[in-house]
C-alpha cells in the first residue's frame, strides 16, 4: 500500500555550532551576546528531520514536504541559501525570534497554527517532523506541544529510523536509555516524529533543487508573518554557560584506544 | 543547467554587481523589466556561487572612504550595519624595535638612533613615533570602518530580499567552461570524492551551469581567475608578482579602553621593517587589528602568526590590548599588483571585476571600495546590453563595462598607484620614499623597478640568517625541528632574540587555538584537497619550504617524505601558499610549484 504523505517539518536556525556563545541580559530578558551577528545554520536536529522527510517523500510518490520555520527573516533568508540546495521543500516562514530563550508553549502555538493554516492540508496524510532536541537551547518540549495542539496523538521522540510497512503502518526506532532503541508502531498518519540523528548523510548540494526551491522560498520570506512571542510569565532564574576547560591537542591518525586512554588520563588529572 | 548570468565568488565586487543589477531586473509591480533568455516570461536568471560556507565568512580589515558604497547606499552610515563606525582619528606610527630582534638595514638603524636621541623633541611615546602628518592619499576622512563579514551579511540580505538573484554559498566553482576564446558558463566542484579527487561515496560530478555571461569576481587567488589568466594570458607587460598576506584578530578591548570608535592606526617599522600593521576601532569596545606580510619581505621563514603576536605586544599597542580577548581571527591574500596585474577585463561571454581584476590600490591601502565600484560599473553595462538586446561579446562588454571603468576614479587612482610600491623591490627605505613620491606627485614620479617573480626573491635559510646564525647552528635547528616535526621559524626567531610569547589564553594563544577559538575552521567531507604540490620532486629538494613557515593555518606541515603535507581541515583559504613557494613551476615560471584550486570550507567566523 502506498500513501502519499504531507510532511511538515518544523525547523529553525541556530548560531553556527562552532561559535563561542556568551549569555547576557538584554532589555527583554536573557539573550546571547551578538547573536544576530553570528553566522547561522539550520538547527542540526531539524536538519536531520528535513533530510528524512525528503527521503520519505522521494520514495513515496505524490508526497510533499513543507519546512515551517520561525526565525528572524533576514537570518532565515541567509540560511535558506544553504539549505535550499539540499532537498526539495516548500518554505513557510514566520518572522520572529529564534532564540532558545522563548517559551516552548508560545513557539509551539505559533508553529501549530501555521501548520493548520497550510492550504490543502489533509490531516489523514499529515506527518509532522522536527528535532527531538534543539541546538537553540529550547526546552525540548516544543514538538510534543505542536502535536498536542494539532490533535496528533501518535507521537514518537528520539526517532532514528522510520519504516513504512506494506499495510501503511509506521514503524519507528526510538532511542531509549542505554544506547538502545525500542520499536514503536502506529497505524499511519497522522503522526508526529521528533527525530534524533536518523541514519542519512547530509545530501550533496544540488543546484537544480536550489533553483526550484527558490521559486517558493523568496515569496514565502516576503510574506512571512510577523510573530511576536511575548514571553509573559516566563522567568529565567539563571543563565550561564557550563564551565569549560579547553586544552587543544590536534593529532592525526591516532587509534580510538589511544584517544580513549588519553581522555581517561586527562579526567584522572 | 541554464542561467542568464552566473557569478563566481560573492565578495564586494560581486556584491556591488548584484546590488546594482537586482534593483533593475523587475519593475515596481513585480513584472520583469527585462526578459530572461532561458526562462521566457521571467526576469533574467542570475546565479552567484560562493566557495565559503556562508556569505559572511570573508576576511578583510576594512577602513574605506566608501565612495562607491555610499553611491549605492546613500544611507549606509545610518543603516545599522553591525560593527560599522565612521572614521575618526587617523594616525600613522613608526614603531621602533624594543627588543633589537628585527632585521634592520643600516639606514633604518641610523634613523632609529636619531629618533631615540631626539625623543624628547619628537612625538615619541612607548617606542613609537607618531607621524605629525597623515599623507592625503592614506587618509580615509569621512569614510567608514567595517567588518567585512558583517558588511557582506548585510549587503547579502539586501540583495537576496529583492528575490531577483540567487546566492549559493558552500558551492565552489571548479572551472570556467571555455570554447575557443569564449566562456559559456562554469562547472561546479565535484562532490563525493577523496582527497585526490577520485570518486568516492556519494560521488556527484560538478554540474555545468551554462550562461550568456560569466562574471568572475573570485578575488586574487580564485580558481577561475587563475584559469582565465592561464588560458588567455595576461596583456603584454602585465604580471601578478606582488602579494601580501593579511592576518587579523577581532578583539574585545578591555573595559577601560581609551580607544574611541572610529580610531584608525597604521603602523610600519615593526616587527620587521617590511611589515605593515593596522588597528581599527569598531563600536562597543571591539577592534580589528593585524599585519600585512608582503612578498618582497625576503625571509624564507616569514610567519605571519608569530609576527602578529609580536606586533600586538609592541608597547604602543599592548597598553591598549592587554586584558583584551580574541573574538575572531582570519587571514587572506591581497593581490598587491594593482594595475601591474590587470588581466583581460572582458572576453566573449565573461567579464572580470574586483581584486582579481587588479583593483586594489596599494598606495591608498584601499580595495573594497574599488572592487565594489567595478561591480556596479559592470552591472550598469549589463543592464545597458540587456535592454539593447546585445550579446555579451568582448566588443560589447568593452564598449560598456570597459569604457565605464576606464573613465572612473578607480582607473585614475589605480594609475597613480601602479608604480608607487616598486621601490620596495630595492628595500624598505627606497620603498617608503617611492610611495611618498608617487603619492605626492600623483604618480608622475616613482622609484624602483617592476617586481620580479616572488620565488626569485626567496633566499635560503642560511643566507637569510647569515649574519646572525652560523650554518652549524641552523643545521642543529633543522635537526631538532625535523625530530619534532615542527616548522623552523619558531626556533630560529627564538635564537635571534625574539622573546617568547607569554600566552594568556585570551588574546595571546597558540596558533592552533587561534584556528579553533577565532577562526572556527571547518572542511566539509567529500571534497578534494585544493592545495596541490605540482611537482613533488621539486619539494623534495627544496631547502626553504617557505610554504610550511608561512602557512596561516599550519595546514601545510612537514612530512617524512620531504614533500610537505596538507591538512584541509586547518586551511583558512588565505591562498598565501600560492606565492609562498621558492620553486618555479617548470611549465610556467610566472607561477610556483603550489597550485591553489577551488575548495570548500575554511573560516566560520562572520566578524572578520
Amino acid at each position: 500500500m502506498s500513501t502519499a504523505y504531507q510532511i511538515v517539518v518544523c525547523g529553525s536556525i541556530v548560531p553556527d555550532p562552532l561559535q563561542t556563545l556568551e549569555p547576557m541580559t538584554s532589555p527583554t530578558g536573557p539573550a546571547l551576546k551578538n547573536e544576530m551577528m553570528l553566522p547561522a545554520v539550520l538547527d542540526p536536529w531539524a536538519g536531520h528531520a528535513l533530510f528524512e522527510a525528503a527521503n520519505l517523500a522521494k520514495h513515496t510518490p505524490g508526497s510533499k514536504v513543507w519546512l515551517v520555520a520561525l526565525g528572524p527573516k533576514a537570518k532565515l533568508q541567509q540560511v535558506m541559501m544553504t539549505v535550499a540546495q539540499k532537498v526539495p521543500f516548500e518554505l513557510v516562514a514566520l518572522d520572529g525570534p529564534a532564540s532558545g530563550f522563548t517559551d516552548a508553549t508560545e513557539t509551539a502555538a505559533a508553529l501549530a497554527d501555521t501548520i493548520a493554516a497550510i492550504p490543502g492540508l489533509d490531516k489523514s496524510k499529515l506527518l509532522v517532523f522536527g528535532g527531538w532536541e534543539s541546538a537553540s537551547r529550547g526546552a525540548g518540549a516544543t514538538m510534543q506541544i505542536v502535536g498536542e495542539r494539532l490533535g496528533i496523538v501518535d507521537q514518537f521522540q528520539g526517532v532514528d529510523q522510520l519504516t513504512v510497512n506494506a499495510d501503511g503502518s509506521l514503524e519507528m526506532l526510538e532511542r531509549i536509555e542505554g544506547g538502545k532503541h525500542q520499536v514503536s508502531k502506529c497505524a499511519g498518519a497522522p503522526a508526529l516524529l521528533g527525530w534524533a540523528t536518523g541514519n542519512l548523510p547530509e545530501p550533496k548540494n544540488n543546484p537544480q533543487v536550489g533553483m526550484v526551491n527558490m521559486r517558493t522560498v523568496m515569496p514565502a520570506l516576503q510574506k512571512a508573518k510577523p510573530t511576536k512571542l511575548a514571553g509573559e510569565g516566563l522567568v529565567f532564574a539563571n543563565v550561564a554557560l557550563p564551565k569549560q576547560l579547553r586544552e587543544t591537542l590536534i593529532v592525526k591518525d591516532k587509534s580510538p584506544d589511544d584517544i580513549a586512554n588519553e581522555i581517561v588520563e586527562w579526567i584522572k588529572k | 543547467m541554464d542561467a542568464d548570468i552566473v557569478c563566481v565568488g560573492f565578495g564586494p565586487a560581486t556584491a556591488g554587481f548584484l546590488a546594482t543589477l537586482a534593483k533593475q531586473l523587475v519593475t515596481a509591480d513585480g513584472t520583469p523589466a527585462i526578459e530572461s533568455a532561458v526562462m521566457p516570461g521571467m526576469p533574467p536568471q542570475v546565479l552567484c556561487y560562493e566557495r565559503a560556507d556562508d556569505i559572511g565568512l570573508g576576511v578583510s580589515g576594512v577602513v574605506t572612504k566608501a565612495r562607491a558604497l555610499k553611491a549605492s547606499f546613500p544611507e549606509i552610515k545610518t543603516a545599522g550595519i553591525p560593527m560599522a563606525a565612521p572614521v575618526g582619528e587617523e594616525k600613522v606610527l613608526y614603531l621602533l624595535d624594543p627588543h633589537g630582534a628585527s632585521r634592520r638595514s643600516a639606514a633604518l638603524r641610523c634613523a632609529d638612533a636619531l629618533i631615540r636621541t631626539a625623543k624628547f623633541a619628537l612625538p615619541v611615546e612607548n617606542h613609537a613615533l607618531n607621524l605629525p602628518w597623515t599623507p592625503t592619499f592614506l587618509r580615509k576622512h569621512d569614510g567608514m570602518i567595517l567588518s567585512m563579514g558583517q558588511f557582506m551579511q548585510w549587503v547579502g540580505a539586501q540583495v537576496q530580499s529583492t528575490g531577483t538573484v540567487q546566492i549559493w554559498p558552500g558551492t565552489p566553482v571548479s572551472q570556467a567552461l571555455v570554447e575557443g576564446k569564449k566562456v559559456f558558463g562554469v562547472r561546479l566542484l565535484d562532490q563525493g570524492v577523496d582527497k585526490k579527487g577520485n570518486p568516492s561515496d556519494g560521488f556527484t560530478p560538478g554540474m555545468d551551469i551554462h550562461a550568456a555571461l560569466t562574471v568572475v569576481g573570485d578575488g586574487p587567488i580564485g580558481a577561475i581567475g587563475q584559469q582565465l589568466d592561464e588560458q588567455f594570458g595576461l596583456p603584454d607587460g602585465k604580471h601578478t608578482r606582488d602579494w601580501a598576506v593579511g592576518m587579523k584578530f577581532v578583539v574585545d578591548l578591555p573595559e577601560d579602553t581609551k580607544l574611541k570608535p572610529g580610531t584608525v592606526l597604521h603602523t610600519f617599522g615593526y616587527p620587521e621593517p617590511e611589515i605593515f600593521g593596522f588597528l581599527y576601532v569598531h563600536p562597543d569596545r571591539v577592534a580589528s587589528l593585524g599585519i600585512f606580510v608582503p612578498s618582497w619581505f625576503d625571509s624564507p621563514t616569514r610567519t605571519t602568526f608569530r609576527y602578529l603576536q609580536h606586533w600586538m605586544l609592541h608597547p604602543y599597542l599592548w597598553r591598549h590590548l592587554k586584558d583584551g580577548k580574541l573574538r575572531s581571527w582570519g587571514a587572506k591574500t591581497l593581490g598587491e599588483s594593482g594595475q601591474h596585474g590587470e588581466p583581460h577585463l572582458t572576453g566573449d561571454g565573461y567579464a572580470r571585476i574586483g581584486e582579481g581584476s587588479g583593483t586594489t590600490n596599494v598606495l591608498t591601502g584601499s580595495g573594497v571600495d574599488e572592487a565594489w565600484a567595478t561591480g556596479t560599473q559592470l552591472a550598469e553595462a549589463v543592464i545597458e546590453l540587456l535592454k539593447a538586446k546585445k550579446p555579451f561579446t568582448k566588443q560589447n562588454l568593452d564598449e560598456t563595462y570597459g569604457k565605464r571603468r576606464r573613465a572612473s576614479w578607480v582607473e585614475a587612482e589605480g594609475r597613480v598607484a601602479e608604480k608607487s610600491r616598486d621601490g620596495f623591490q630595492k628595500g624598505v627605505a627606497t620603498g617608503m620614499i617611492g610611495m611618498a613620491l608617487a603619492g605626492l606627485t600623483n604618480g608622475k614620479l616613482s622609484l624602483g623597478s617592476a617586481p620580479v617573480q616572488p620565488w626569485k626573491r626567496i633566499p635560503t635559510v642560511e643566507d637569510y640568517y647569515a649574519r646572525r646564525l652560523s650554518r652549524e647552528e641552523i643545521a642543529k635547528v633543522r635537526e631538532e625541528c625535523k625530530a619534532k616535526n615542527l616548522s623552523l621559524h619558531g626556533a630560529l626567531m627564538d635564537k635571534v632574540g625574539w622573546p617568547a610569547i607569554p600566552f594568556d589564553g585570551r588574546l595571546l594563544v597558540s596558533h592552533q587555538d587561534a584556528l579553533l577559538m577565532g577562526g572556527k575552521v571547518q572542511a566539509p567531507h567529500g571534497y578534494a584537497d585544493h592545495v596541490i604540490f605540482r611537482h613533488p620532486e621539486l619539494c623534495e629538494k627544496c631547502g626553504a619550504r617557505i610554504c610550511i613557515e608561512a602557512c596561516s593555518g599550519q595546514a601545510i606541515y612537514p612530512s617524512e617524505t620531504g614533500v610537505p603535507a596538507f591538512d584541509r581541515e586547518k586551511c583558512v583559504h588565505c591562498g598565501a601558499c600560492l606565492w609562498n613557494c621558492s620553486q618555479a613551476n617548470p611549465e610556467n615560471p610566472e607561477h610556483m610549484n603550489i597550485a591553489f584550486r577551488a575548495g570548500t570550507g575554511g573560516l566560520h567566523s562572520a566578524e572578520n
